[in-house]
């Protein structure tokens, strides 16, 4: 099969929707000759025009609640928001407005939007530019939350957010845009709610979510060097989330850490990790572990900011601990 | 160039400061092309008479919150080379122990209240800082420097309606340098953005900001009004960045022309027209001026090897300064 960067199945999955559906435009800013500071969008208006690639003033709020708008009276925004940090200036328009527009009108008006953003530390870009927040989009109900972890997924989970009649969350990492993965030239979509799993193993599961497969992915191959069978799961949604794998794998294993790049406190890690206690309490050998960013502001500091983030080896050694019962009476 | 003033001390000091900015950034430029440098930065060259003009009519007591593209500020409020650039390199010694870097440079100690990654994000705090003035009968002045790309960020309408009731004493500074990233700015910004700020009935000017005397003449003069209780005012500085939107952004052409950074660079540069004033003037010689530039060179290349070789900040850091005690 073909492989392609993460950024090359974003734009791909772009053109394909909008080229199917009329309805689908891009809002963001420098998203049309610029194509986006990562270049993901490079090459979209040169096919559809600065009508359906629209270059906005830096008015976050004001571009995402015109799209909630334009979503609620008959057509597919895209929009593409710089830095998954900005959220933080859209929240109103996002959870108090396209969250629940739905509800709030019993079930009639519906808000097909798309809001793609990133997330990930350690590109030297400090507390504002680096931060991991798909948690809060998470916590509010109404809000789909996509977390692709690879080209593969970052395309066919961009097409079903796109025809989801729902505002959906797409957080890509921004560490990742070049990364190559093979990708069909044929036409697939993700559905949502579909974990996948990346590795089978029976000792342990290890749940991560998007930059955070390749951690535990990693994390595996060394702890398979030294007899521990780990199995990797990628949610790739977060809502809706496909409990039955999850705890299927758990049920299994009897040990599971959940890692996300969030901060680790009231964070998605903490939210699969209670589900996992609730429904497979009487499975778990050991407790279930979160493994999140720490609980501070990314600092820029190389130094520092590498201490920040979740890594194979600190996985590894989490995991390690479980098997051995090390872990089972955790102060 | 406007009017001569008499203190020459003034006018060099204001040369040098512009001097040392552009240096500064010379070297910060290296650094990132060296691969020396974490992460990316956006550089000030171009803009040195808007800081310099600007902060060279505040004292101390006086505040500015400044931008991404902030280390012009930073130099023209008094910070040094050496905590400079260990912030950039992420050294324990700078100016914010490495934690913030470029992009959230801070110097309390003269007033600098800090760079902002999120484009109008400082808009609030300096009114508010403004408003803290007033509160406690203190007649410090706070100057809030944007981008013309900000002017189109909601908080500003906010904050300028409270300003212009109260009478805070807040000098909104917009930097229109021409560019929003990648975009022309008229391109994002519609009408006129002076007329936007006296729609709340703030006094505005718009000034050339590459004419270092008449950038400080306007500042003083508003300044000494806004410690009376007169302001709020709103400068547009028009300006020109040399570099990309940061230094990452190399090819550009597709979105400006290499003869409009030439025709800047070459025929308003504030640092060439200001040094020919002083000589002009009789205020300095060339070799005096020559002499100024080398020193600052020096300068810089010594505190630019001080924070190759100084330490990061330890790991027991990390979690530090996260609550105040
Ligand atoms: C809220 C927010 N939106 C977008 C960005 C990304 N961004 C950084 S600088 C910039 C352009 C700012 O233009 P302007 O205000 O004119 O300042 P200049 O860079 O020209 O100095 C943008 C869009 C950001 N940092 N913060
Ligand atoms: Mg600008």
């Amino acid at each position: 099969m073909r492989e392609i960067t993460l950024s090359q199945a974003v734009n791909e999955a772009l053109a394909e929707e909008m080229r199917r559906d009329p309805t689908v435009f891009i809002l963001g800013e420098d998203v049309a000759e610029a194509g986006t500071p990562f270049k993901v969008l490079s090459g979209l208006v040169e096919e559809f025009g600065t009508t359906r690639v629209i270059d906005t003033p830096i008015s976050e709020p004001g571009f995402v609640g015109m799209a909630v708008g334009a979503a609620m009276t008959g057509a597919r925004p895209v929009v593409d928001l710089m830095f998954g940090d900005f959220i933080y200036l859209v929240m109103d328009q996002l959870c108090n407005q396209a969250a629940k527009q739905h509800y709030m009108s019993g079930g009639k008006l519906t808000v097909p939007m798309v809001l793609r953003t990133n997330l990930g530390a350690t590109r030297r870009s400090a507390a504002q530019h680096s931060q991991s927040l798909q948690a809060l989009v998470a916590h509010i109900p109404g809000l789909k939350v996509a977390l692709p972890s690879s080209a593969y997924e970052a395309k066919g989970l961009m097409k079903t957010a796109i025809r989801d009649n729902n505002p959906v969350v797409i957080f890509e990492d921004k560490l990742m845009y070049q990364d190559k993965a093979p990708v069909p030239e044929e036409e697939y979509l993700i559905p949502f709610g579909v974990a996948n799993v990346k590795r089978e193993g029976r000792d342990i599961t290890l749940i991560a979510t998007s930059s955070m497969v390749q951690v535990a992915e990693k994390a595996a191959v060394i702890l398979a060097q030294e007899g521990i069978e780990a199995e990797v799961i990628d949610p790739r949604t977060i809502v809706p989330l496909d409990e039955k794998t999850l705890l299927d794998s758990v049920r299994k294993t009897s040990r599971a850490i959940v890692i996300d790049e969030g901060h680790q406190s009231y964070g998605v890690t903490a939210e699969i990790a209670s589900r996992l206690n609730e429904k497979a309490f009487y499975h778990l050998d050991a407790p279930v572990l979160r493994m999140g960013a720490m609980d501070v502001p990314v600092p820029f500091s190389p130094a520092l900011e590498d201490l920040t983030v979740p890594t194979p080896e600190a996985v590894a050694e989490n995991a390690r601990k479980l098997c051995s019962g090390e872990l089972i009476h955790a102060a | 160039m406007a009017k001569p003033k008499t203190n020459t001390e003034d006018y060099l000091r204001m040369y040098r400061q512009m001097v040392r900015i552009r240096t500064f950034e010379d070297n910060a430029n290296q650094l990132y092309l060296s691969a020396k440098m974490p992460g990316l930065t956006h550089m000030y060259s171009g803009e040195e008479a808007v800081a310099v003009g600007i902060c060279e009519a505040l004292t101390d007591d006086d505040r500015i919150t400044s931008t991404h593209r902030g280390h012009g500020h930073c130099v023209a409020k008094g910070a040094e080379f050496k905590a400079m650039f260990c912030e950039l390199l992420g050294k324990a010694e700078g100016y914010c122990r490495g934690k913030g870097g470029s992009m959230h440079i801070a110097d309390q100690s003269h007033g600098n209240l800090g760079a902002n990654a999120i484009v109008g994000g400082s808009m609030g705090i300096a009114t508010g800082s403004a408003l803290r003035a007033k509160l406690q009968g203190k007649d410090d002045v706070t100057v809030c420097f944007f981008g013309d790309g900000a002017t189109a960020q909601g908080l500003w309408y906010e904050v300028m309606n409270m300003a212009a009731l109260w009478n805070l004493p807040v000098i909104y500074a917009c930097e229109n340098n021409g560019y929003s990233e990648y975009t022309k700015t008229e391109e994002i910004a519609a009408g006129s953005i002076m007329a936007r700020a006296e729609a709340f009935g703030i006094e505005s000017h718009q000034v050339d900001g590459q004419d270092v005397l008449a950038v400080n003449e306007l500042t003083q003069k508003l300044v000494a009004r806004a410690r009376k209780g007169e302001g709020p005012f709103f400068m547009e500085l028009m300006t020109y960045r040399y570099h990309g939107h940061h230094v990452g952004d190399i090819n550009r052409e597709y979105y400006r022309s290499k003869d409009e950074e030439k025709d800047w660079k070459e025929n308003r540069d504030p640092i060439i027209r200001f040094r020919a004033f002083l000589v002009s003037e009789g205020i300095a010689s060339e070799e005096e001026i020559e002499a100024m530039n080398a020193e600052i060179e020096k300068d810089a290349a010594e505190a630019v090897a001080y924070a190759e070789k100084a330490p990061y900040p330890p790991a027991e850091e990390v979690d530090m300064h996260v609550y105040a005690d």
